[in-house]
């Protein structure tokens, strides 16, 4: 019997339990290509496109535009035309969706964890495979590790990950190990000390990647390969219009428009997002924070350090992922890239391209770190 | 870290934090410390309901038993606010308030502008709101609309764990008069709440649920009954969008004009008396404000203006229900143009 391939409902970020499909974007009878959205679906946090696991022709929607399923719950079909009607009704019938409980065995360590470092209660997540060189990941500036929900459990199928709140971020406490990407990078390496994790390959986004390019250079044999998205430290050029926007706003009214500018497509921006970022901003101290952060590392619109130009000295392998349509930090920083990096420049993204192009990215961390 | 707690355990660690941020906030209030005139910690009451519980053994003697003077305490806490602390008055209800409203309305209120601003009053007013709890008449009122037709008194009335500590903490720090109105059915409510200190500005609405048909404007525990409508007409495929104010002073019409220009239909939810309440104001602003983006008539659901019954059954009736909410909503759905 030729091969059935199953479409079911993505896990996207730790929380997602189930999701609504809002649209299908493809007719049955419709070839497909690996990576091609085939339809939309909607979560408590973000809106996005399921792209198709494999390619192959659309035989069956299992699932009706407004239901709400779980996760791994099927939502259609593809299959070779050979394959008769009354074997995709058996495979339909006799598909099961793995229930909530068989779910969190496969998943048994809880959603987040908690570890003190220098001093500092940071939360982080691990998960994914067993063996391997883990994945760490590493948030923007006034980020926090949901930034990755479309990467983390697409990588983690085959690889084991990790992604933190960094200090002053997120879920970890209010407070930073110092002002510059030297100090931040120093309190990832001895994070990951602490979680016992000798190397790993690093996937940063923005502030994120440049404290990467920093660990890279200062602690070598830490860092198994680096995948820096949309990153900052490539050149002087930055909006700083974002970061103190970012920084200033109180209300939702104020954060829309500024978070607005992260994507190519503005209406990614849920009022769940807005909330969870607003929730964020209003602890106490994060505001005073993100000021001395961001004078520190973003004034006037350049960027004070840039390490990732050093990466030419160093032996790490280097993939650069861009949205074309970065507002934040421009896609012309990507031809700094040292020899030998991989560069991919992807249409249709902006300063998020792991969110808005979250196929393709996965794709590419998957081969830059050796798959 | 978030973790879910009730609303009741909210207002206890917003007091517990901002007391121990701030050595000028205090307490007074009725049986906060010990019971009946007791004095002593094992046996403090915190509270009628036990809300206050356990900050006496933590905080000690800034947390004042006072007498059976509602006039009395809430006018010490105002001078005390005057004189430069941050004074927190529980009163148990406030259908007593009555008795101390000259401090209130004619003090509190105007002191920032009778001595030129070179006075503030930054005192915090907490009672219990709301009809449901077998009470009557005189323990189950919704005063909301009394505070805020005074210029001078800020009013809060949160809906959520979340939003409680957050209010609670900004109506601490803020340098005028909060009427802070706790519902007493939403004590026992969870929700998540981060540990950590935050503090929600005074003055911002909360969109709880998007929709394009039709807008329901509320606060409180109605919130939760618009949200029950909005769950049954959503199978019916009408998507409404629900508007939870707050803060009814100051008022955040920018959400509400937003909200009704782009559905076109309002519906106040208040479960406060009918005549002049907060549903009849938002009405009110928004055929002043947005009449042109209005496709059929305002609703409004509130109770009878009536007293709160104290018969069960006739209680269960008074309060404004979600079948009532969603029948609300397909009457203006229904009418005008289309």
């Amino acid at each position: 019997m030729a091969a059935i391939t199953p479409i079911v409902m993505p896990k996207w970020g730790l929380s997602m339990k189930e999701g609504t499909v809002n649209d299908w974007l493809v007719e049955v009878g419709t070839q497909i290509d690996v990576g091609m959205p085939i339809l939309d679906v909607e979560t408590d946090k973000i809106a996005n496109a399921v792209e198709a696991p494999d390619a192959g022709l659309l035989r069956r929607k299992v699932a009706s535009e407004g239901d709400v399923l779980p996760v791994k719950a099927l939502l259609g079909v593809l299959a070779d035309p050979d394959v008769s009607e009354a074997d995709i009704d058996a495979f339909v019938a006799g598909f099961v969706v793995p229930t909530a409980d068989a779910q969190d065995d496969a998943d048994a360590a809880p959603a987040y964890q908690y570890v003190e470092v220098d001093g500092l209660r940071i939360r982080y997540a691990r998960r994914g495979a067993a063996q391997g060189v883990p994945v760490l990941f590493l948030h923007g500036f006034g980020g926090d590790l949901d930034n990755w929900l479309f990467n983390i459990d697409a990588i983690g199928e085959k690889h084991p990950v990790i992604a933190l709140d960094l200090p002053g971020h997120g879920q970890s406490t209010p407070k930073l190990p110092g002002i510059s990407l030297q100090a931040l990078a120093d309190f990832v390496g001895h994070f990951m000390a602490v979680i016992d994790v000798p190397q790993a390959h690093l996937v940063g986004h923005s502030m994120g990647g440049a404290i990467a390019a920093q660990l890279a250079l200062s602690q070598p044999q830490r860092v198994a390969s680096l995948s820096l998205i949309d990153s900052a430290g490539f050149g002087s050029e930055i909006n700083t219009g974002y970061t103190e926007g970012f920084t200033r706003a109180t209300s939702r009214r104020e954060l829309k428009p500024v978070l607005e500018l992260l994507f190519k497509d503005p209406t990614l921006v849920s009022r769940q997002m807005i909330d969870d970022v607003l929730k964020y901003k209003r602890l106490d101290g994060i505001t005073e924070l993100l000021e001395s952060l961001g004078s520190a590392l973003f004034k006037d619109g350049k960027q004070t350090t840039q390490p990732s130009l050093a990466l030419a000295s160093s032996n790490t392998p280097v993939l650069m992922v861009w949205g074309r349509d970065d507002q934040i930090v421009p896609a012309a920083h990507a031809a700094h890239a040292p020899k030998g990096a991989t560069v991919e420049l992807l249409d249709g993204a902006g300063h998020m391209a792991q969110m808005e192009r979250a196929g393709d990215v996965n794709r590419l961390i998957l081969r830059c770190i050796g798959d | 870290m978030a973790r879910k707690i009730s609303m009741k355990t909210a207002v206890n660690e917003a007091i517990d934090q901002e007391m121990t941020r701030d050595p000028s906030v205090i307490m007074m209030g009725e049986d906060i410390v010990g019971g009946a005139g007791c004095k002593g910690e094992e046996d403090a009451w915190g509270g009628v309901l036990g809300v206050t519980k356990g900050l006496y053994a933590k905080h000690g003697d800034r947390l004042l038993d006072t007498p059976l003077s509602e006039s009395a305490y809430v006018g010490a806490a105002i001078g005390a606010a005057a004189c430069g602390m941050r004074p927190i008055a529980e009163l148990m209800f406030i259908d007593f308030m009555g008795v101390c409203f000259d401090q209130i309305y004619n003090q509190a209120a105007k002191f920032r502008y009778m001595f030129g601003g070179k006075a503030e009053t930054p005192v915090v007013i907490r009672a219990m709101v709301g009809a449901g709890f077998r009470a009557a008449a005189q323990h189950s009122q919704m005063l909301t609309p009394l505070f805020t037709h005074i210029p001078g008194l800020k009013v809060v009335c949160p809906s959520t764990p979340y939003d409680t500590k957050g209010l609670l903490i900004q109506s601490i720090r803020d340098n005028d008069p909060v009427i802070f109105c706790e519902h007493k059915n939403l004590y026992a409510l969870e929700g998540e709440v981060p540990e950590a200190s935050y503090a929600i500005p005074l003055g911002e609405a909360n969109v709880v649920r998007e929709g394009k048909h039709c807008s329901i404007v509320t606060y409180g525990l109605m919130v939760h009954r618009a949200l029950d409508a909005a769950a049954t007409l959503a199978k019916e495929g009408i998507e409404v969008e629900i508007v939870d104010l707050r803060t009814l002073s100051p008022l955040d019409m920018d959400t509400v004009l937003d909200s009704v220009t782009k559905t076109g239909r309002l519906v106040c939810v208040d479960e406060a008396s009918p005549r002049c309440n907060i549903g009849t104001d938002i009405a009110a602003q928004v055929c002043m404000q947005a009449f042109g983006a209005l496709k059929a008539q305002i609703e409004q659901v509130s109770p009878p203006h009536t007293p709160v019954p104290f018969s069960p059954t006739l209680e269960d009736l008074y309060i404004p229900s979600a079948a009532q909410v969603a029948d609300a909503v397909r009457r203006t759905l229904k009418g005008g143009k289309h």
